[in-house]
């Protein structure tokens, strides 16, 4: 059997740099009662594990570790499921290789 | 914000918005560009590799100060199941040459180089502003952008959509569709330090020679998708790719994926005892040929990431972003200095110098090969890697059995997994997507 060491997401965002902006998320997910198929699989695909399931459910953002690379506007936002933007100009991850 | 006009607006300072600005800068044209980034390169991702022909037909000289890392003279494909990869390896010193033909590169430090020289040559690079809508005229005309700073609309004759494949303005006006989960592949990747010998001695290179892998197989558990590994100065990009609409459709994981690539028996040793420095991701567009948007309208074009110009077999997109950029710009300027307006019509001359190029006729080549790779990845990418791999092990393993009993074994697994009709098809398809 090989090793499999599970590195944990927050570690890797943890090298990072980003500039938040506090009180201002760019993403958000509209109220739903149960989420539908696609924003579910953003709980999995997110590359920054930014959205998540509540205890009742519903799936929630938390935007400030975000990579903004779109997948999750490619897949929730024509449905309305979220509405995505950029972060304000010089807000964000801010990439120091890229 | 001066009230003044410009003669063209690029949204971005990725490759193609700097081929564009830096083209129309250095001939005489007042231009202005936005970038969101503290500076340029800060929200931009790639793999990274240059290609020196498309760069020195915009800047000549560029090795005399551009941030190159190492000179590629070995390439290797992996074709790997969980235990094994079988590769084509190619190394030759012709690409020792003395103006090399590909380079790594570290997209936040080239693309700040990149940028000096467009405002070397004259063009306004604003940083840290977020274009937030295109303005347009009662007729529809693109004629500026608002942005996130205060000052209200700034105004050019035309705006060039270098704003990537996430790009928003175009989309939200209407000038092209978001793109597709199966047009485009969210890729992972993680940046390795290493000291410089320490690479040198694990790829064998000598001083500024690069390797790069690129690995397909199961790998991506059936998904389309590509791992690669690119060696820089100091460190290794290390990364893997795979079309939005399998991980949705397998809600998998990608960050999981490159672990589990990192510690593949073949990757792990040469990654062992790295440090690493940051986590990125992005999109890239693979739709090919048929997902690429109207180019031109009135007031404005669209160029690389956002026009979907990526050759996904052949894993080129800066080259293809660059020249897009590069001949938007002329054309501009040949529009401008024959006194013409920035109608769709003249801006039909982008289009047609892209379609005499090679951006256009790769990616008409290649045409059907995406939705192939869609809609059959199951066995490109699980059951034929996993068979390569069984039939290299009963060619090489050494047990005393005759050897026919190895061949057989071989041919009739081919058969199984796939039946003979199945081995036909997909080698027919695919030799007649690649045509």
């Amino acid at each position: 059997m090989k090793a499999t060491i599970i590195e944990r997401i927050e570690d890797k965002l943890y090298q990072n740099r980003y500039l938040v902006d506090t009180g201002r998320p760019h993403i958000a997910v509209r109220p739903h009662l149960s989420p539908s198929p696609n924003l579910l699989a953003l709980t999995q695909i997110c590359p920054a594990k930014c959205y998540e399931l509540n205890e009742i459910g519903q799936v929630a953002i938390v935007s400030d570790g975000c990579l903004e690379c779109g997948t999750c506007r490619v897949l929730c936002e024509a449905s309305g499921d979220i509405e995505w933007n950029y972060p304000r100009g010089g807000f964000g991850v801010l990439f120091k290789f890229g | 914000m001066t009230k003044s006009k410009f003669d063209a607006i690029v949204i971005g300072a990725g490759m193609s918005g700097n081929a564009a600005a830096y083209s129309m800068a250095s001939r005489g044209l007042k231009v202005l560009q936005l970038e969101r980034g503290e500076h340029p390169g800060s929200k931009n991702v790639q793999g990274a590799i240059l290609y020196a022909n498309m760069l020195g037909a915009i800047i000549p000289n560029f090795r005399d100060d551009a941030p190159l890392e190492r000179h590629l003279v070995e390439q290797r494909f992996w074709l790997m199941d969980d235990s094994s990869h079988t590769g084509v390896h190619y190394r030759s010193d012709d690409f020792n040459e003395l103006k090399p033909n590909r380079y790594t590169i570290i997209r936040a430090q080239f693309d700040k180089w990149f940028s000096s020289k467009v405002r070397e040559a004259g063009g306004t690079v604003l940083c840290e502003t977020t274009a937030t809508k295109l303005a347009r005229d009662q007729s529809g005309r693109v004629i500026g952008v608002y942005t996130d700073r205060e000052g209200g609309v700034i105004l050019a004759d035309v705006v060039v959509l270098a704003e990537g494949v996430n790009g928003l303005l175009g989309t939200r006006a209407g000038l092209r569709d978001m793109p597709k989960p199966e047009h485009v592949a969210l890729a992972v990747k993680e940046m390795h330090f290493l000291p410089e010998e320490v690479i040198a001695e694990r790829f064998g290179l000598t001083d500024g020679e690069g390797c790069v892998i690129e690995a397909g197989g199961t790998i991506s558990r059936g998904m389309a998708g590509l791992g690669f590994l690119y060696t820089n100065k100091e460190s290794i990009s290390v990364g893997i790719g795979c079309l939005v609409s399998g991980l949705a459709a397998n809600m998998e994981n990608p960050y999981r994926l490159l672990d589990a690539f990192k510690q593949h028996p073949s990757i792990r040793p040469l990654l062992a005892g790295s440090e690493i420095k940051e986590y990125a991701a992005h999109l890239i567009p693979e739709g090919g040929f048929k997902a690429i948007p109207q180019l031109f309208g009135n007031g404005w074009v669209v160029v690389g990431d956002a026009a979907q110009l990526n050759n996904a077999v052949h894993r080129e997109g800066s080259n293809l972003a660059m020249t897009s950029g590069l001949m938007a710009g002329e054309a501009i300027f040949q529009i401008k200095s024959r006194g013409g307006l920035m109608t769709k019509r003249n801006l039909s001359l982008y289009k047609g110098m892209l379609d005499k190029s090679f951006v256009m006729q790769d990616l008409m080549k290649h045409k059907d090969l995406p939705s192939l790779l869609h809609t059959d990845s199951h066995n490109f990418f699980m059951t034929y890697p996993t068979l390569i791999s069984q039939a290299a092990q009963n060619f090489v393993r050494v047990d005393g059995a005759p050897k026919i009993n190895g061949e057989k074994a071989t041919a009739a697994a081919f058969i199984n997994a796939r039946s003979r009709w199945g081995l036909i098809s997909d080698a027919v398809r695919s030799a007649v997507s690649w045509r």
